[in-house]
């Protein structure tokens, strides 16, 4: 018999907090707008969600970090509302989204720096060219290419250890581009995440590392490492080796690591008010929390350009080749943006 | 009366029955899916070419599916771990069954046993953000990520995996050898050393097996601590990636199912099932011989 009531009891409890439960929640229940993508894009989106739920109580942001490959799978599945992007769409995407029949809308949101940085206790690596970079990260470097006296004679004799973005990143795809040549396509002996963290904690605590990852991350981790001086051979987008900083990435001479990255935001979703109501947020507030995060912002009058082309709901990408595009000016995308 | 309670038995037994079939039921279910998928990777890599590189980037451009990189990261930072278990667990375990008093042995045994019940994520920050920069003060060149710092606490973390388990086979090693053994003169080190831990060695035997397959899967602390470059190299200063990190690492980003990326964590995969499953059996036949000395 005490059993009996042993059990009695704990169904009575179980009923009473099940009941609990559906009572429990008495803020008006707003449906999350749920966002998705790039590890570079994140730390934007993420002040941005945190400002707009203080200031719209009820509103809720949710973000995941899969890359932003990952992200795009996700928009085209129609399982989020916005995803985060370090390159632009590719061809492969735009097909998977169509044979969805989910359209999209692309928003640059920022400029991003790609910071080539060593440990603060490397005193040889001040610039590299191009070239240089190259010869490090192409697929034949793999188990070649194995100390810095290969990248530059005069370099010393001890082992490199790289550091870089894991193949689902856009990061990844944007960089491959610009420096190997052929976008997706590198050597594979290197330490690979898609968390930019483990990559600046990879740099910070090896003296021989050589690492790549957004401005961001090297902004926020100014004593933990050094950033190397690039140079691209090409005199017409400033001579020599140049340092990444907001002004040589904003004029467009910290070439050819400087690009957009920018927010998709799917057709479907766009009619959902709270989702409207993040992404007036998000260009409305665009300049000043991209530059507090550590990104550049696009000029002044670029975010009210961009939020026109989110009222008009002008769906595709300009980059119409699909995929990373080298030497993006921030004025000729707003151009290619602007047109109808 | 008697039908009711025979029923009962019966349904009782069906459940039980029911539920012991749950764990046997999953293991096929994992085996048949091992077995698919890694059928449909041998199709278009050749064994030659998974058992005779030295390298493994089968994410890259240049493709090499030598999967030796990977089994020698998984053996380094597991050999590293029980060196440091071994001796830890194996001296706290004669202490705690054969030297400690009662007294002592009611609260030191349960907060030997804290160290097991601390999640792994914990460790494997701690073996990053705490063992290496300290390391880094003595091993010359040792790198932010490598196998020595996961590997010294993974150690850690199977302590008491070692302590427990062979404290168990000290303290059921009959009272009667002990006495027999003072008897003749021996001193107490000597009756631990030379009647008490070899008549329990099959179960210390049992115990480390476990820990090494523990160690073999554990996941955490090394896809965090260790780097995730799978290198062939013996060296424990340089970041590696053992089998575990590399399915973290995959498996976390967003390799499309059916390709042959995918596959590759199958392949891994059923290589740790196998290693694994090698360790288990050998425990399993120290465990047995130990209760048939006894």
């Amino acid at each position: 018999m005490r059993r009996h009531s042993a059990l009695t009891f704990f169904v009575l409890s179980l009923a009473l907090a099940l009941a609990g439960c559906g009572r429990g929640s008495s803020a008006p229940a707003v449906p999350p707008v749920q966002v998705d993508g790039s590890s570079t894009v994140f730390p934007i989106t993420e002040a941005m969600a945190e400002e707009f739920q203080n200031a719209n109580p009820g509103h809720r942001v949710t973000i995941g970090v899969s890359g932003t490959g990952g992200g795009f799978k996700k928009l085209c599945a129609g399982e989020v509302a916005i995803a985060g992007a370090s390159r632009p769409i590719k061809k492969p995407e735009i097909e998977a989204c169509a044979r969805a029949g989910v359209e999209f809308i692309e928003l640059p949101i920022a400029y991003d720096g790609l910071v080539i940085a060593v440990n603060p206790t490397n005193d040889w690596a001040e610039s590299m060219t191009v070239a240089e970079l190259k010869s490090v990260w192409s697929p034949e470097a793999q188990g070649n290419i194995e100390r810095w006296s290969q990248v530059r004679p005069g370099w010393p004799d001890s082992p490199i250890r790289l550091f870089g973005a894991g193949v689902d990143s856009g990061t990844y795809d944007y960089f491959t581009q610009a420096v190997v040549g052929k976008e997706h396509t590198s050597r594979g002996d290197y330490t690979s995440s898609e968390d930019d963290n483990v990559l600046v904690k990879g740099v910070a605590g090896d003296k021989q590392a050589l690492g790549f990852f957004g401005y961001a991350y090297y902004k926020s981790n100014p004593q933990r490492m050094k950033a190397v001086a690039i140079d691209d051979g090409n005199p017409a987008n400033g001579t020599g080796p140049i340092m990444p900083t907001p002004d040589t990435v904003r004029d467009g001479t910290y070439q050819p690591l400087s690009r957009p990255i920018f927010i998709y935001v799917a057709r479907p979703e766009a009619d959902r008010p709270e989702v409207i109501a993040f992404v007036d947020f998000y260009m409305t507030h665009g300049a000043l929390l991209v530059d507090e995060v550590g990104y550049i912002p696009l000029p002044a009058d670029a975010y009210a350009r961009v939020k026109n082309r989110f009222t008009r709901r002008a769906t595709g990408s300009v980059f119409a080749k699909g995929g990373s595009q080298v030497g993006m000016t921030i004025e000729k995308l707003l151009e290619a943006e602007d047109a109808p | 009366m008697k039908g009711r309670v025979e029923a009962r038995e019966r349904w009782i037994e069906t459940v039980l029955m029911a539920c012991g079939g749950v764990s046997v039921l999953t293991t096929l279910g994992i085996l048949a899916v091992l077995v698919f998928e890694v059928g449909a990777f041998f199709m278009e890599v050749s064994p030659a070419q998974l058992l005779l590189d030295t390298q493994w980037t089968p994410l890259f451009a240049d493709k090499h599916y030598g999967i030796w990189p990977l089994v020698m990261g998984t053996v380094m930072t597991s050999t590293i771990a029980i060196a440091v278990a071994l001796p830890f667990g194996l001296l706290s375990a004669i202490y705690l069954s054969e030297l400690a008093s009662p007294s002592v042995r009611r609260w030191l045994k349960p907060l030997l046993e804290v160290l097991a019940g601390v999640p792994t994520i914990v460790y494997g920050f701690f073996a990053l953000t705490v063992l290496t920069p300290i390391l880094q003060l003595i091993v010359p060149d040792l790198a932010g990520f490598n196998a020595l710092s996961p590997g010294i606490v993974m150690g850690v973390m199977i302590i008491p995996l070692i302590g427990s388990l062979s404290e168990d086979a000290l303290h059921s090693v009959p009272n009667s050898l002990r006495e027999a053994s003072l008897a003749l003169g021996a001193t107490r080190l000597a009756t631990i050393w030379r009647v008490v831990v070899p008549a329990a060695r099959s179960g210390i035997a049992a115990a480390v097996t476990l820990a090494v397959s523990r160690a073999i899967g554990e996941t955490m602390i090394v896809a965090i601590a260790a780097g995730q470059e799978p290198r062939f190299t013996a060296d424990p200063r340089v970041p590696i990636a053992t089998m575990t990190a590399y399915i973290v690492q995959v498996s976390m980003g967003d390799v499309p199912a059916g390709t042959l990326e995918y596959r590759t964590l199958f392949v891994v995969g059923a290589g740790l099932f196998s290693m694994t499953l090698v360790m288990n059996l050998i425990s399993q036949r120290f465990a047995r011989r130990f209760r048939d000395t006894l």
